[in-house]
């Protein structure tokens, strides 16, 4: 087995370490202090070296979209921290705002000084009102504590941190439409570069912003603790998806979690660190990142796991938000496809055309194909559809709608047409998945 | 007449005083709405929000009704949501669902009981795929729920006070001191 350096989640399980005293006890806000006495490029510069990547989905490097921050205060910059986690699967930030609230904090407070920004908004999404009071009490005790507010630390800069919540749109999570919903408009998304200014640019306000995901802020205190050229050493895949990574595994795993896992780990051995599939059941299909990234098939396993090493022929999209998601052999796969599907069609938003109508019509073709009345024709129709909205939609919603979609025709076209010829009954497999979980007895709440 | 007192308004002066835009308060105005008025946003919710904001009422229920988590229409004291997103589905969700529809014997569309205690919903993925398969009611967070689990939480819950998903601005009083 690979060791598992745990950077982020070192201090998880000590008691108290929500509050700013315990988290100060074990070298808390230290390395905010010793990032505030650092250029803000220096900062940057060791970002760089670490290879840091995004860690909410794209993977995009985060030191180029801080590097396209104008390097002056002649307007406020604004940080914005995309705490809208709704990709099923993904449940990674909300234990890490839960359990870990300062470093989150402290990571703003690091990014912040690394673009010049004096205001930072933690858009967190409107269901999580546990992650939401502990983040705040955390920026309350910092306030206290004068890492935040005014002349922070005799620095002459000022580092406001304020909550906002959303309240239930998945587009929300998508950098422009975060935006919108930050200035009080409907969560919808906007032009992109080129045809409009970068954000860094002319975000927020048409102020310079930077959408930074909760892990990758947070992941900013062992790159400065230790040196970007040290943090670079750590992964064992590709150069280029350096560091430890947090991924929230579900489904049908004896232990499952949120895990802190170094870049590049044979996919077989995350398995085993979750416990493997629960036991007497074997592998049938997995989604690697968060539902948009579509399902791939059981073998082969033993690649590394990280942005590039997911092998070409899965067709899934890689790594997304490390949502991993485990399917056993009884999971009847086309029920699970228009659950997916049904959700994409209520989350979206309703502004490109290709999105809002291919959607609908998915959401209404799968659903006669549950009701029993699907035609062998119906197969390929939803593959011509999905191949409308590829590549065609305004935002990745839709791109990532139909992932989950033409790769369970890729890998299960046979059970669809089981359903449609008569075979088995779409409604049966429904009304018992998952029966066992939820009859076995437990003790009260 | 509208229902915000004074305290009300100086909560959402505090909150437009953290965004360089009046309009930028809006989701956390039409929360602290949303509480006044008992749980959900009448019309008038939404006019008060408006003329206290200076916008269009129009942009208001634009944003309103476009956000799924504000109420167009008054729900019971407790609102039981239950994931239905696949996670939580491979671990039985959609029968905790029927076993609620069941027992309360009203739809998970967002039906309520006669009674008005319950309103029973299903909603999109809430995060806790890990422990799944996961309850939300207002704003506590419920895992890992098993049949008799729910049965004892519904239980619970009759006699419990209602609980309006308690919006961030709950806590601005203690905020205020820094």
């Amino acid at each position: 087995m690979s060791e598992q350096p745990q950077l982020l989640y070192r201090h998880r399980h000590v008691p108290g370490i929500n509050t700013i005293d315990v988290w100060c006890q074990h070298s808390g806000y230290e390395n905010f202090k010793k990032a505030l006495v650092m250029e803000p490029d220096a900062v940057i510069e060791e970002v760089k070296t670490s290879g840091l990547r995004g860690r909410g989905g794209a993977g995009f490097p985060t030191h180029i979209k801080w590097n396209a921050v104008p390097k002056n205060r002649d307007v406020e910059h604004y940080l914005i921290i995309n705490a809208d986690e709704g990709e099923p699967g993904t449940a990674k930030d909300r234990d890490l705002m839960n359990g870990l609230p300062h470093l989150l904090v402290e990571g703003c407070l690091i990014s912040m000084h690394a673009i010049r920004a004096s205001k930072c908004y933690i858009y967190i999404r409107g269901e999580y009102i546990e992650p939401w009071k502990s983040v705040q009490k955390a920026i309350n005790e910092a306030y206290a504590k004068g890492f935040c507010g005014k002349n922070v630390l005799g620095s002459g800069l000022d580092f406001d941190i304020y909550t906002h919540l959303g309240a239930g749109a998945y587009e929300c999570g998508e950098e422009s439409a975060l935006m919108s919903s930050l200035m009080g408009e409907r969560g919808m998304p906007r032009m992109k570069p080129p045809a409009a200014p970068l954000p860094m640019i002319s975000g927020a306000w048409k102020r310079p912003s930077v959408v930074n995901n909760v892990e990758t802020v947070a992941t900013l205190l062992p790159i400065i603790e230790m040196g970007g050229a040290e943090y670079a050493k750590i992964g064992y895949g590709s150069p280029r998806s350096r560091g430890t990574k947090l991924f929230s595994i579900s489904g049908h795993v004896e232990k499952p979690g949120v895990y802190e896992i170094v870049l590049g780990t044979p996919f077989s051995e995350v398995l085993e660190l979750c416990g493997g599939v629960r036991k007497g059941h074997t592998l049938k299909t997995y989604i690697p990142g968060g539902s948009s990234m579509g399902f791939a098939p059981p073998t082969p396993l033993d690649y590394p796991f990280d942005y590039e090493g997911i092998p070409a022929n899965t067709k899934t999209l890689g790594l997304g938000s490390g949502g991993l998601i485990i399917f056993d052999e009884t999971t009847p796969i086309v029920p699970i496809t228009q659950r997916l599907v049904d959700f994409y069609h209520h989350e979206s938003c309703g502004k490109c055309t290709p999105c809002r109508e291919g959607l609908n019509w998915l959401h209404k073709i799968y659903g006669r194909i549950m009701a029993g009345a699907g035609k062998e024709s119906d197969v390929d129709l939803i593959w011509d559809i999905c191949d409308s909205i590829r590549g065609k939609s305004f935002c990745a919603l839709g791109e990532g709608a139909i992932w989950p979609v033409m790769t369970s025709l890729l890998l299960f076209r046979d059970e669809y047409l089981a359903y449609i010829r008569g075979g088995k009954d779409a409604m049966a497999d429904l009304n018992t998945i998952g029966l066992d979980t939820v009859t076995r007895i437990k003790g009260a709440l | 007449m509208g229902k915000f007192t004074d305290n009300d308004r100086a909560r959402l002066d505090e909150l437009i005083s953290r965004y360089p835009t009046k309009k930028a308060a809006l989701l956390p105005a039409l929360w602290v709405a949303q509480e006044v008025y008992g749980g959900w946003l009448p019309p008038e919710a939404m006019e008060e929000v408006a003329v206290h904001l200076e916008l269009p009422t129009a942009d208001v229920q634009g944003v309103a009704t476009f956000y799924t988590m504000y109420n167009k229409e008054p729900r019971g004291q407790h609102a039981i949501e239950i994931c239905h997103n696949v996670s939580c589905m491979v671990l039985g969700a959609e029968q905790l669902i029927q076993h609620c529809e069941r027992k309360l014997g009203v739809s998970a569309t967002g039906g309520t009981t006669p009674d008005g205690v319950f309103t029973l919903a299903r909603v999109e993925c809430l995060g806790a795929c890990c422990n799944a398969p996961a309850v939300q009611v207002g704003g506590t967070y419920y895992e890992n729920v098993s049949f008799d689990q729910m049965d004892a939480l519904i239980e619970k819950l009759k006699s419990a006070p209602s609980e309006v998903m308690s919006p961030p601005q709950a806590a601005m009083p203690e905020m205020r001191e820094f």
